[in-house]
């Protein structure tokens, strides 16, 4: 399996009903001949500047650091984008495709309901009809983003299957994409996917870690030492990672959401505990059975409650090229506080899985070892259940 | 010849058309399913497509997503699925395929699947994500007497169907119409025309499938095809109104495939 197009090592692949193969070779030609013309990359630079904010600040967290003793902790302010969160970066490049490519409706899948915020705000803005897939327990959990998207115009639709998280409103926004292939533009919200959504959708989000680089050389003539991010599907994680992938002495690592435990079933760390397999359209470390039955996987962060993983973190799992683990849903509730009593910043929950490998990090750093983190989004959609959890452990924030 | 084969060409000699009926697995126990293809061959079944099923059947619609959740509760796994197709074997000639995702077959483990679904007497494949730009993880899977079933969809351009056909065997299964599956009104003339174009290139049977519910349904499919495939309506019928229930509906599209015929 490893010759192939739209392969990164073993992993990737196109894993999808015939049905939707044609859209899936438009959508790569369409992109790549894009992706080389100066009208695309201005017309993208230009959203990306004067509408979505890039780019965003790389922040020195002067008390973070004090807090820790040792080096220098950088924020990759992504929470400080249009929308609240990373997922614009993608969802705007995404819909200028679909405007190229002549498709008249969007769907998307979301979890936390970042992307699916972020994709509705970009269907409003260029005036297309959006439905937007919500497992029924992330409706409930994220009522403040399911609340954002009908505002922008989007038809939110719960699902029901399977365990109803991000997973099974995969499934879903897929058969709607099945159904309506012909004039529909599935917007997939992280780099996972078959190919070339996990090429695409890390493109678009390379801006992060390329920001990162120069903003870096500005700020101190250096390069980072470490750089820390979150992973779920990965596309946060893959966007500040990819530019420094040929850097060996970069060191990257990917943290997953270890939930009650990784001795317990209740977790979303697909590439510390899974193994390869196909689940929507890839073939890349998944959560599964002996019968390779995809394994609820469970978060407390709906954005890292999927038990599949971008095919390139799988490759770079394999390489070496980037380090994975994980931090329970109690070490990143503390990362949560941690955020918002030091730097006055609050962080969204799966970015507090990044900053919660901070505990671990650290102490091993040297006094002037530089460590980025990428603060993916912002936590004003957690902040009502962060609430009723401290309640619930009487806990006073 | 294989038994797809010589049954395809008894169907051609007397003139009739093919009728494969899908079945989950395990739905809502073994001992149905069992029971259901026996039932499903006496009403007229010509092919049995046996799915495995599935937690995350993505070209699904409702009705194969319940059976196969219904499936797994009870504890359905490969290895019974394997157990069944000796059973059905033990029992009858009709041919047998799997309907499974990619993922079933690639940790069972590829080699393992053809050597043990092959001896049970399995004749093959029907794969859903596997389109034919991945379809060599299968290599050798012909050679050992399992035909890997090409697909044609509403979408499938003239030099893809052309190169869908090169590496069809057993027969192809053509989707009617674009979604997941489901009972539904579908025109079945735009893809008929694609099963004209498909003929040019191939002497191998066409299947069609998607959305056909009933005998109208199943005569209106049957102009354009050798067969046609029920699978959300029978097992409708089976998780609502039991054996008997499937077994008047199969019957009832055996009828309507036979006047029409």
């Amino acid at each position: 399996m490893s010759m192939k197009k739209g392969r990164f090592g073993q992993y990737g692949g196109q894993f999808v009903p015939e049905t939707v193969m044609p859209s899936l070779m438009e959508l790569e030609t369409e992109y790549l001949r894009l992706r080389e013309t100066a009208a695309f990359q201005q017309e993208l630079a230009r959203y990306m500047t004067e509408y979505v904010g890039r780019p965003s600040r790389l922040y020195y967290a002067a008390n973070l650091t004090r807090f820790y003793g040792r080096g220098k902790i950088f924020l990759k302010r992504e929470d400080l984008l249009h929308t609240g969160a990373h997922k614009i970066n993608n969802a705007i490049g995404q819909i200028l495709l679909a405007k190229h490519m002549g498709k008249t409706r969007i769907v998307a899948e979301t979890g936390a309901g970042q992307h699916g915020v972020a994709s509705a705000t970009v269907a409003a803005l260029f005036g297309f009809p959006c439905v937007v897939y919500m497992g029924r327990e992330d409706v409930e959990r994220q009522a403040l983003n399911v609340f954002r998207m009908k505002l922008l115009g989007a038809e939110v639709v719960p699902v029901t299957s399977g365990c109803g998280t991000l997973k099974d409103a995969t499934s879903e926004a897929i058969r709607d994409w099945v159904t309506h292939i012909r004039d529909t533009h599935y917007i997939i919200g992280s780099v996972v996917g078959p190919h070339p959504y996990p090429m695409i959708v890390r493109d678009f989000q390379s801006v992060i870690g390329g920001e990162v680089r120069r903003q870096l050389q500005e700020l101190c003539g250096c390069r980072p030492d470490y750089i820390v991010a979150c992973v779920g599907g990965g596309s946060n994680a893959m966007g500040i990672f990819h530019p420094f992938r040929d850097q060996p002495g970069v060191k990257m690592i990917g943290v997953e959401a270890a939930g009650k435990g990784l001795d317990t079933p209740e977790h979303a760390a697909t590439l510390t505990h899974g193994r390869p397999g196909v689940l929507h359209g890839a073939y890349s470390y998944l959560l599964q059975d002996d019968d390779g039955q995809v394994t609820p996987p469970y978060s407390v962060s709906a954005g890292l409650d999927y038990p599949g993983v971008g095919p390139e973190h799988s490759f770079f799992k394999d390489k070496g090229i980037v380090t994975y683990t994980a931090v329970t849903d109690d070490e990143a509730l503390a990362a949560f506080r941690r955020l918002a009593r030091t730097e006055g910043i609050i962080p969204a929950l799966e970015s507090a899985h990044a900053l919660a490998y901070l505990e671990e990090l650290m102490p091993g750093t040297k006094a002037d070892d530089v460590i980025v983190v990428c603060l993916s989004g912002r936590g004003d959609k957690d902040v009502q259940m962060v609430s009723g959890i401290m309640e619930g452990l009487q806990c006073h924030a | 010849m294989s038994r797809l084969t010589s049954r395809f060409s008894r169907l051609k000699e007397e003139n009739r058309k093919g009728l494969i009926v899908y079945i989950t697995a395990g739905c809502p126990d073994f001992a149905t399913t069992l029971r259901a293809v026996r039932a499903a061959e006496a009403m007229g079944a010509d092919i049995i497509e046996l799915g495995i099923p599935f937690s995350d059947p993505m070209a699904d619609g409702p009705v194969i997503q319940k059976a196969a959740v219904l499936a797994l509760q009870a504890g359905a796994t490969s290895r019974k699925v394997l157990e069944l197709v000796g059973l059905i074997r033990r029992e009858t000639d009709i041919p047998v395929l799997a309907m499974t995702y990619v993922n079933t077959i690639l940790q069972y483990g590829v080699a393992g699947f053809a050597r043990d679904f092959g001896a049970a007497g399995m004749d093959g494949v029907i794969v859903p994500d596997l389109p034919a730009e991945e379809a060599d993880i299968l290599e050798g899977y012909r050679q050992a007497g399992i035909d890997v079933i090409q697909f044609i969809a509403p979408t499938t351009a003239p030099e893809r169907i052309a190169a869908n056909c090169r590496l069809a065997s057993g027969f192809i299964y053509c989707i009617s119409n674009t979604g997941v599956t489901g009972v539904r009104e579908v025109d079945y003339r735009e893809i008929g025309r694609l099963l004209d174009s498909a003929r040019r290139h191939t002497p191998v049977p066409l299947a069609l499938g998607f959305g056909i519910g009933d005998a109208r349904a199943a005569q209106a499919a049957a102009q354009y095809a050798d067969a046609v495939i029920v699978g959300s309506a029978v097992m409708d019928k089976l998780m609502t109104e039991g054996l008997d229930g499937m077994s008047r509906l199969v019957a009832e599209i055996r009828r309507g495939l036979d006047e029409g015929a």
